[in-house]
């Protein structure tokens, strides 16, 4: 797991636990298609910032939002928007 | 009597139970810096402030007009979301109430966005008043990136994903738009006194 310090940015490792506990498949070595710029790119490698209200991910060659996931009082809230197409990989 | 109440005030001052710190709030005495993506280094020669939407002639201030519109110091307590509370935070900038002056609308609702593309949402009853400030000093510096600079919102009554950072404008709605957090699970009001956190609290 890297961090870069300026902007305390994880990479997509850093939010397998909570992907877990939402997607019964593994998702960070799905292939996230970003909405915005059309760049593909592993759930493992994306831009992640947990220093927040919620969890953002974010593309790393346009640092559009890609996910937003909000985890609350028993209830969890995922926004994918910014997420064209996920492809996830049976194991 | 007298040496065991004083203790006792003494002791409440820090902890839960002073009135001061909102239900399920803990104190802190650093300032924690939260970032939902990169920090924006915008240039203060092109950096304006705006006031737009429902509003006849839209407003708008460079940075050196900003800087000259009549400034306050206010020392608040903040309240984030995510538990933390900091007392007797001090900060200088404009009041909302200075912003609007002369300001006619139709709008109930507004919208802050910032550099970064980040967006809340406030009734604008709750930016007047002074209820509301835009920040651009803290502690006496000015503000850090890291913390929202050149200028962010001040809006301390609400939770503190309320006081946008890297704040450029307010737009004046009509109807309530939710923002960046809003969107995805976070109260559109966020009164930590009420602990509104979420949908539906
Ligand atoms: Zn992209």
């Amino acid at each position: 797991m890297n961090m870069r310090m300026a902007d305390m940015t994880l990479d997509g490792n850093a939010i397998g636990g909570l992907l877990r506990e939402i997607f019964t498949m593994e998702v960070t070595n799905a292939e996230a298609t970003c909405a915005g710029c059309g760049a593909v790119n592993a759930v493992g490698r994306v831009e992640v910032y947990v220093h927040a209200p919620g969890t953002v991910v974010r593309c790393p060659a346009c640092q559009q939002v890609l996910m937003r996931i909000v985890r609350g009082e028993g209830r969890y809230w995922l926004d994918l928007t910014g997420t064209r197409t996920l492809e996830l990989v049976e194991t | 009597m007298g040496f065991i109440s004083r203790g006792f005030r003494g002791k409440r001052r820090d902890t839960a139970d002073s009135g001061r710190l909102p239900p399920g709030q803990y104190l802190v005495n650093d300032y924690p810096v939260l970032s939902a993506g990169p920090t924006p280094r915008p240039n203060l020669d092109t950096w304006t402030f705006s006031i737009e939407g429902e509003i006849d002639t839209p407003k708008k201030w460079t940075w050196q007009e900003f800087l000259a519109l009549p400034a306050e110091t206010v020392t608040k307590d903040i309240h984030c979301v995510t538990k933390w509370s900091k007392f007797d935070t001090t900060w200088k900038g404009v009041s909302f109430d200075t912003l609007f002056e002369g300001v006619e609308t139709a709008a109930e609702y507004t919208t802050q966005f910032s550099d970064g593309d980040y967006t809340t949402n406030l009734p604008l009853e709750d930016l007047v008043d002074g209820k509301a400030w835009i920040v651009y000093e803290y502690n006496g510096e000015p503000l850090h990136p890291e913390h929202g600079g050149p200028a962010r919102m001040l809006v301390p009554h609400l939770y503190f994903w309320k006081s946008a950072k890297w704040i450029r404008g307010v737009r004046l709605d009509k109807e309530q738009q939710p923002g960046f957090w809003e969107t995805n699970g976070y109260n559109n009001y966020g009164d930590p006194w009420r602990e509104q956190r979420y949908w539906g609290d």
